[in-house]
């Protein structure tokens, strides 16, 4: 699926959570679970400049969904975003989680509003069983999707006023499993997959990056990595726990 | 009647004077999905140093009102593989290919132009002007006298392409470094290349930017690059690549009036991929509003 331009329409945008926004629009494309795209809802001469990566949550029967958190300028735009108004996008971006390759026992680690891109991933796991960890600063949201789709959702909270009081990691044994896939903040990633790299499990984490080009352009959301420097927008989001991190 | 935007620059014959900015635009065949890339009048490439670049460490970008800080530090694959690999792509795309040079050493500038120069690429555009690499690019952008030891070295082994030099607008005066460099042996020059800029995290009580300062971009520069690209056409006789700020054709159109040749738009492409088509489509829509049915006859009338 290249990446093209689309002029598209807004359905619907609801919050779903604190500050966490559910936004459903309009795409004949297709996509694969885990690329992004970068939406843009504002004229070249308004703030801010640069468009936004946000990635897929959904994407079916020409609909697109993307799940977000208001962080800043840009976020709050989208947020006020309502039916009927036109957004811009520039997709589908980046690699994806590569589902087809995926059998057996899978876990899906999200960390806040890392869950975003691991509904669509769920859906398109086939010949899979997955279990879903995730962790909340407080309170739990866009969970009801993942019914059907996953076995078990185990929950973390900051608070413990849900679940688990503490960290997803605290969870996970990653050993249970024959696959491993996450996102979220940077720290939970990586602690997820050291542990599935030291059990041996196969591990995908979803990286995110301030990006201004969004299609491997300008190199600003290049990083280093054991294996040289590699950029989150065209060379990921999705990468291998060994191509991101050492043991 | 359509009005005519084809141009000779040094040599070369483009369609029109827009041009994809170095850095913003990657080798052109990554915006090949979004928009026409056979449209525009050229692409200047990534930033190229003879040995290739990781770039730099930490936070790379940072937006600013109505502009853009970044600190990439030329990364890129080099010389050799960028022949190799992208240029054969570039030469694809149906536009005129100029390929960015930055450097390190004097030696390094030289080595690189010769291989260039002995490529298919239409045109060079050396890069004095890079911010964000601390010996390179800055260091023969901001005198006159750097600049023109630099110009004169790659010009005597450039024999047979164009050569285009960026200039810097940290240069200690612009238009004593434009001459300089025209005395050097440059057939045109680019100007401006990113203001020297810093940004502070607060909340970390740090710089931004793990190299300190950075490079800043955008509209918010607009007036100063239009400002020193004025100055410069009024000092110099070669051709003038206006460049800082661009967003729409006439922003765009008043860089012809003060003199520039041609254009370069850079940041805007991150903000609308296609947005040089919509300048172009700007551009002669205005042109055909005021019947101007050549650029010719607004060009350097200020």
């Amino acid at each position: 699926m290249p990446v093209k331009l689309y002029s598209s329409k807004v359905l619907s945008n609801r919050p779903v959570g604190p500050g966490v926004f559910l936004l459903k629009t309009i795409y004949e494309g297709a996509a694969a679970p885990g690329q992004f795209f970068m939406l843009r809802a504002w004229g070249t001469a308004e703030a801010p400049l640069l468009s936004r990566p946000i990635s897929v949550h959904d994407c079916a029967d020409g609909i697109l969904c993307f799940l977000y958190e208001v962080r800043g300028v840009g976020t709050a735009k989208l947020a006020a975003l309502r039916p009927g108004d036109k957004l811009s996008l520039t997709g589908p971006c980046g690699n994806g989680f590569p589902v087809s390759a995926v059998k057996g026992r899978v876990a899906l680690v999200a960390g806040g509003i890392g869950l975003a891109p691991l509904l669509y991933t769920a859906k398109c796991l086939k010949n899979c069983t997955a279990d879903l960890y995730c962790g909340f600063r407080d309170e739990p949201y866009a969970l009801d999707p993942f019914a059907g789709l996953v076995r078990t959702i185990e929950v973390a909270t900051d608070t413990g006023r849900f679940g688990h009081k503490g960290f997803v990691t605290d969870l996970l044994d990653a050993a249970a499993y024959d696959c491993v896939i996450t996102c979220g903040p940077e720290v939970m990633m990586e602690k997820t997959a050291k542990s599935a790299m030291r059990a041996g499990v196969p591990v995908y984490v979803s990286k995110e990056a301030k990006m201004a080009c969004g299609i491997g352009a300008c190199l600003g959301c290049s990083f280093e990595t054991p294996m040289g420097r590699k950029s989150v927008c065209k060379d990921g989001p999705v990468f291998s726990g060994s191509e991101v991190y050492a043991l | 009647m359509r009005p005519d935007l084809s141009l000779n620059l040094c040599g070369c014959g483009l369609k029109n004077p827009v041009i994809a900015a170095s850095g913003t635009f990657g080798y052109g065949v990554e915006y090949s999905g979004v928009m026409e890339v056979s449209k525009l009048g050229g692409v200047c490439s990534k930033g190229l140093t003879m040995g290739g670049k990781a770039g730099n460490q930490g936070e790379r970008l940072y937006e600013t009102p109505s502009g853009l800080m970044n600190s990439i530090g030329l990364e890129n694959p080099g010389v050799g593989h960028f022949i190799e690999h992208e240029l054969p792509q570039m030469k694809k795309l149906g536009v005129c290919v100029i390929a960015n040079l930055g450097g390190g050493t004097v030696e390094s500038y030289e080595e690189g132009a010769a291989l260039l120069d002995a490529a298919d690429v239409d045109m060079i555009e050396l890069n004095i002007s890079c911010p964000n690499v601390k010996a390179g690019g800055i260091a023969y952008g901001i005198k006159a006298c750097s600049a023109r030891e630099v110009v004169g070295r790659v010009r005597a082994v450039c024999r047979h392409k164009p050569l285009m030099v960026k200039l810097s607008p940290n240069a200690e005066n612009i238009v004593e470094m434009a001459l300089a460099c025209q005395e050097a042996g440059a057939d045109a020059l680019s100007l401006v290349n990113t203001f020297q800029a810093f940004a502070v995290d607060l909340h970390k009580r740090k710089p931004v930017f793990e190299n300190g300062y950075a490079g800043l971009s955008g509209p918010a520069i607009k007036p100063i690059a239009l400002r020193m690209v004025h100055q410069v056409c009024k000092s110099v006789t070669v051709p003038v690549v206006g460049l800082g700020g661009i967003v729409t054709g006439h922003d765009a159109l008043e860089f012809i009036m003060a003199g520039a040749a041609a254009v370069q738009v850079g940041t805007a492409n991150f903000m609308k991929p296609d947005v040089t088509l919509d300048i172009l489509r700007q551009m002669e829509a205005w042109m055909e509003a005021e019947g101007v049915a050549s650029l010719d006859e607004i060009r350097n009338i200020l």
